[in-house]
């Protein structure tokens, strides 16, 4: 199966990556979107390569790029577009040329599709492949967040995704400091909008009983997506549209 | 990725490359035809801006499918009963009709003067007739009255008209019922297979609780708060059920006949509603048609009592129930529903009703005279037109309302709340975007127009344009003058229980038109059941014009030698479906307990490795 080959090679290829990063979910009709680690040399070999490649094409994104982006994204030729127009608004003048460019997190943050998200600093922390770990975005960062975002994305990605902007100390598992903040963003900044000790406490012990299927006090992938695909909710709130 | 995929093509032969990259042109065009008809898709923009303030995907799609539905069943009314009445009119095509003379049938059974305006007349009347589909539209191709045509004659082939508007009424039903249970299917199989109130369970409020697409920070902070609401009033809620476990005998007995009492109490106020409703039509009835009242206000005010009396009622009865229920102290969840079950009863029964005072006016028959025509014919001499006429005055005032409310009570609201910075008026507040509103309004509506399109054929088409119109009003007021709801309630628990309404609906649409089809003799004086007793006679008198064979075909399925086994057959197939549920519902609990095993024997071998490695 083609999901089964690809998983190999880049397991292949990611030599540098920690253990703990879960594999992309196999299965999916499309190449799966990769885990962004600290990927090797050969990508960043490829990016550059493209970069130049495409140097005069002014304001436009090439038509091989384009076409080469909507196959390996789940997004439209449209979409694709008006994401790299939105992107290059947040890059100064001089650099909208070039694609590889990063744009820092401070930016990114006053996308109006973010800026009122609670989840913004992870999303930016997991979608980012920066090597200083500033969490800045290129823009094929940019394009695979919004294509997770996106209306075709199968809810297996979506859950994949969901499950490491969720876990906050990146641990590969939810546990209850990871449940804890997690219920603080949804309520609120603020000290009157939290919940109390005891309502965190039941609350946090209603969701594990409903999630926690091996009793361990922790909620791995697995099980997180087991109680994603029962959500009726989840495909219709885990969407961002430009 | 792009690593991954040269990889792939690598190590696959040359067969499998040309699979894909067959599949993938194919993809592409698909993609493109895709773009091409997301251009189509009506009100896409605006919903999205819509979502991107309130995220809730409840009332506005639905809109939009209403409005399609409503155009679809107008098609199929007109292409089938409108358009052969009008070619066959004008003799378009070669085509004649035939008006047969009703036989057996009393002279004075078959009178009927309809006052189209004749001569010079006030413009006011114009107006008048506009807004109660009297004077000159009583005689257009808007009501029943008009098709008075039993046969149209296209040179050779015969068309026969009371046969075609009986079955586009059966097909307009058929398909309705189809387009709701096809939707709501979905909800259903999600409910049935997992324990009821998963809807609700906290996993989902946690998980998918943040709406992704919201982007304006006044939103959010709205929607953080109504997080914070839902999941205080979840574990309140919880503890509350605790205490009621808990309750003792005495209570037990005390809250009960509370709740009786209650009860009765609401009995009361609905029948008080529904007898008002009663007084008010049989009066209009009377006095409109006193033709000497020339007075325009009053003739007016009594033509549209009825509308009047339904509309106060909605608007009451929802007030008086919601004070009644913090009595009967039930759990939020439940106060919710309940409530939201009266005022949906109160809605449609009161449509019941004002046909039921109709009915009982129209067959109310003390002369020989009358009884031999079967209904009241110096009144009505053609009922069906004068239930058609009440279904469009109850539409047209519906949506003159909606209109109404928004720009002179939202619109001044809003002003008010901005401008003037006293505190009764910050108190009072701006009005929430209630979905429970929207909802019963919608379906008051849809009802009316599945009643009223037997006997008004272009009501669906007044439909279609009142929700087109009503769409743009509702999203003008919902961005400047509503805030969001404080308890809002979950997207998809809401779009199921909308269904579910909506089915009651239909079937309570079902009633009323099968007693005027089946029992109530069809009108002799207009119409294409003229020369039928009732308007379902036609049926048979066409099958007996069948062959033989097709005719004992027919009378065996009709026949209770044919229903009975049929329905011990559905029986049969419906409890096997309930048993095959059932079965799969225990194998999904049986998978989970294999589940716990497994990590449980997981746990213990790797417990039993630290051991080993450790000696």
């Amino acid at each position: 199966m083609l999901g089964d080959g690809s998983g190999r090679s880049l397991g292949a290829r990611r030599g540098g990556c920690s253990p703990e990063r879960p594999p992309p979910p196999p299965g999916s009709s499309r190449c799966p979107v990769p885990a962004p680690g600290r990927s090797g040399g050969g990508e960043r070999r490829a990016r550059r390569k493209r970069g130049t490649a495409m140097g005069g094409s002014g304001s436009l994104l090439a038509r091989e790029a384009l076409d080469e982006y909507q196959e390996l994204t789940f997004l439209s030729k449209q979409e694709i577009l008006l994401a790299y127009k939105r992107f290059s608004e947040l890059l100064p003048r001089e650099e909208r040329e070039n694609l590889s460019a990063r744009v820092p997190k401070s930016q990114i943050l006053t996308l109006p599709e973010l800026r009122a998200n609670p989840f913004q600093h992870r999303i930016c922390h997991v979608f980012s492949t920066s090597e200083d770990g500033d969490d800045s975005l290129s823009f094929e960062d940019f394009l695979d967040m919004l294509s997770v975002f996106s209306d075709s994305a199968t809810s297996d990605i979506k859950s994949h995704y969901a499950f490491r902007i969720f876990d906050f100390d990146d641990d590969g598992t939810l546990d209850r400091k990871d449940l804890e903040k997690l219920v603080n963003c949804l309520t609120g900044q603020g000290e009157e909008s939290r919940l109390s000790t005891a309502e965190m406490e039941q609350l946090i012990q209603n969701i594990l009983e409903e999630s926690d299927i091996d009793k361990d006090g922790t909620i791995n992938l697995s099980e997180f997506q087991h109680v994603i695909s029962r959500s009726p909710d989840f495909a219709s709130s885990f969407k961002i549209v430009l | 990725l792009r690593d991954c995929i040269q990889t792939d093509i690598r190590y696959l032969s040359g067969w499998k490359q040309w699979k894909r990259t067959s599949s993938k042109s194919l993809k592409k065009v698909l993609s493109e035809v895709k773009e091409l008809s997301s251009y189509l898709e009506l009100w896409r923009h605006d919903i999205h801006s819509i979502e991107g303030i309130y995220c809730l995907m409840c009332i506005f799609p639905h809109s939009m499918c209403f409005c399609l539905l409503n155009f679809i069943i107008f098609i199929l009314m007109f292409s089938f009963i409108t358009l052969p009445s009008i070619i066959s009119e004008y003799g378009i095509f070669n085509s004649s009709f035939a008006k047969v003379q009703p036989k057996h049938i009393e002279p004075h059974c078959t009178v009927y003067k309809p006052t189209g305006n004749q001569g010079l007349v006030y413009f006011y009347t114009y107006l008048k007739d506009l807004l109660s589909g009297t004077g000159f539209l009583e005689v257009t191709e808007l009501f029943y009255g008009y098709y008075t045509i039993d046969a149209a004659w296209l040179s050779t082939l015969s068309y026969n008209l009371p046969l075609a508007y009986l079955l586009a009424t059966f097909a307009y039903l058929a398909l309705s019922l189809l387009w709701i249970i096809k939707r709501s299917v979905e909800g259903f199989k999600h409910n049935l297979v997992h324990n009821e109130d998963q809807f609700q369970s906290y996993c989902n409020k946690v998980f998918a609780g943040w709406d992704f697409c919201i982007t304006d920070p006044n939103a959010a902070q709205l929607k953080h708060r109504s997080l914070q609401y839902e999941l205080k009033t979840d574990l309140e809620e919880e503890r509350l059920k605790q205490k009621i476990a808990e309750r003792t005998t005495k209570e037990k007995l005390r809250i009960y006949s509370l709740r009786i009492f209650i009860n009765i109490i609401v009995l009361a106020v609905l029948s008080g509603c529904f007898y008002s409703i009663y007084r008010a039509t049989v009066f209009s009835q009377e006095n409109s048609n006193d033709i000497n009242n020339t007075n325009f206000q009053a003739n007016l005010l009594v033509q549209y009592l009825p509308s009047i009396v339904i509309t106060l009622a909605n608007f009451i009865a929802p007030q008086i129930f919601s004070f009644l229920i913090t009595f009967e102290d039930y759990s939020p969840a439940f106060e919710i529903r309940l409530t939201l079950l009266r005022c949906i009863f109160v809605r449609l029964a009161s449509i019941g009703v004002l046909l039921f005072s109709l009915w009982s006016q129209i067959s109310y028959c003390d002369t020989d005279k009358c009884k031999a025509c079967g209904y009241n014919y110096e009144l009505y001499p053609c009922w069906e037109t004068q239930v058609g006429q009440e279904m469009y005055k109850l539409m047209i005032f519906d949506f003159i309302i909606i209109i109404a409310m928004t720009l002179f009570v939202d619109f001044p609201r809003k002003l008010l709340v901005t401008h003037c910075s006293c505190k009764p008026v910050q108190w009072y507040g701006l009005q929430e975007f209630g979905i429970s509103d929207n909802v019963l309004d919608i379906i008051y509506g849809q009802t009316i127009c599945w009643i009223g399109t037997f006997f008004s054929p272009f009501l669906p088409a007044i439909a279609t344009v009142k929700y087109f119109i009503v769409f743009y009003i509702k999203k003008v007021s919902l961005m400047h003058t509503r805030k969001p709801a404080a308890r809002p309630i979950r997207a998809s628990s809401s779009n199921f229980f909308f269904l579910v309404v909506l089915l009651i609906g239909l079937v309570l649409a079902f009633i009323p038109l099968g007693i005027s089809i089946a029992h109530i003799p069809s009108s002799k004086a207009c119409g294409p059941f003229r020369s039928f007793n009732t308007s379902w006679a036609v049926v048979p008198a066409t099958v007996l014009g069948f062959p033989t064979g097709l005719q004992q075909v027919l009378n065996s399925i009709a026949s209770e030698a044919f229903a009975v086994p049929f329905f011990m057959v559905i029986c049969l197939v419906m409890f096997y479906f309930i048993a095959l549920a059932g079965a799969h519902k225990r194998v999904v609990e049986q998978l989970r307990e294999q589940l716990v095993m497994e990590s449980r024997d997981k746990l213990f071998l790797i417990r039993k490795i630290t051991e080993a490695q450790r000696h």
